[in-house]
């Protein structure tokens, strides 16, 4: 291959794991003959899409809303920071954690693929893997969001990170109001997954409802 | 002929032995596992095996597993799973052993050869 440089130090994709590999298999085969409907497996395999793992992502948000030398430490080295939960960002790419504010929103996509760094934020929901998201997020973000029911003020930059072979990203959503009080664990139970893809913010506990 | 719900079939299969859940359902720890258990839920529902014949093929496998001294954490359960669900899909002739094994092959070649950031397809390494 061409010159290597440390982004594409890595110039093909990983190769999953043995069982993982199996599955792919067997799916595969099954559905050319007709005995799987991928479409089917899909929309089941959605019913479950918040039983990987969204929680390991909550948690790291939770601490980098309590402890500002946690939040310091994620911002500066995502990897590192997870790593101190025991999570990773993927197969092995950087993770690069991304802060909302006041005046910046971020929001997470992969336009080529659908790269998701699940090991924090669990099965990527259908739509974040849909060709319209991917390719529409970087064009029109704002549009995207709206539709998604996120209307940012104009004032609020708006900010793409489009997943590649270097780096993977996770949003760090704003603190919500009216939770000064609130515990660490009480915290993470408020942080959804959509709100650390960027598509959404987290609801103040007393604004009612968290989607 | 009526065929299964698919949500009642997998909330069945959710109640396998031994399968990793808590209050709220299976949990996956890999996006793998999550399709494998659909597979298995789609495969039964379309009634290419009965529910007593995946509670036996998995607890064969999770049998063996124990007389392996294999660790009973549950951390390899859906690698019994999937074990599982290749012994059904052989002996009910749905595939074979030498396409399950070409296929694997074929897919861990692909990703070899298919750039970061591409989708992943078969025949990748012939583009």
């Amino acid at each position: 291959m061409s010159q290597p440089s440390s982004d594409h130090a890595q110039d093909h994709t990983d190769v999953p794991s043995d069982p993982a590999l199996r599955v792919k298999a067997l799916e595969s085969l099954l559905v050319e003959k007709g005995l799987v409907d991928p479409d089917a497996l899909d929309v089941l395999v959605d019913t479950y899409e918040n039983r990987v793992g969204p929680r390991n992502g909550a948690q790291v948000v939770a601490r980098a809303w309590v402890d500002p030398a946690y939040k310091q430490r994620l911002l500066d080295d995502g990897t590192e920071a997870m790593a101190e939960f025991g999570y990773s960002g993927g197969q092995g790419e950087k993770l690069t954690v991304v802060e909302n504010t006041s005046s910046v929103h971020n929001v997470i996509v992969c336009t080529l693929c659908s790269c998701y760094p699940w090991p924090v934020l669990g099965l990527p929901p259908t739509w974040y893997k849909s060709a319209a998201f991917r390719s529409r997020t970087v064009i029109d973000p704002r549009g995207v969001l709206s539709e998604l029911g996120l209307e940012l003020p104009k004032d609020i930059e708006v900010r793409v990170w489009d997943s590649n072979a270097a780096s993977r990203y996770f949003v760090l959503p704003e603190r919500p109001d009216g939770t000064d009080s609130m515990s660490e664990a009480g915290l993470a139970a408020l942080v959804t997954r959509d709100a650390m893809i960027g598509v959404a913010k987290v609801a103040s506990p007393t604004a009612g409802g968290v989607s | 002929m009526s065929r299964p719900d698919a949500k009642d079939v997998a909330e069945r299969f959710a109640a396998s032995p031994l399968l990793p859940r808590d209050d709220g359902g299976p949990v996956f720890a890999e996006p793998w596992q999550a399709q494998a258990f659909a597979m298995a839920v789609q495969l039964s529902a379309d009634g290419h095996f009965t529910w007593t014949e995946w509670t036996t093929a998995l607890g064969e496998q999770l049998q063996a597993a124990v007389k392996r001294g294999e660790p009973d954490d549950g951390s390899r359960y859906f690698e019994h799973w999937i074990t599982a669900l290749e012994q059904l899909a052989t002996d009910k002739k749905l595939t074979d052993l030498t396409a399950l094994n070409e296929r694997k092959e074929a897919w861990a070649d692909s990703y070899r050869h298919t750039p970061h950031g591409q989708p992943v397809e078969l025949g990748a390494r012939f583009r």
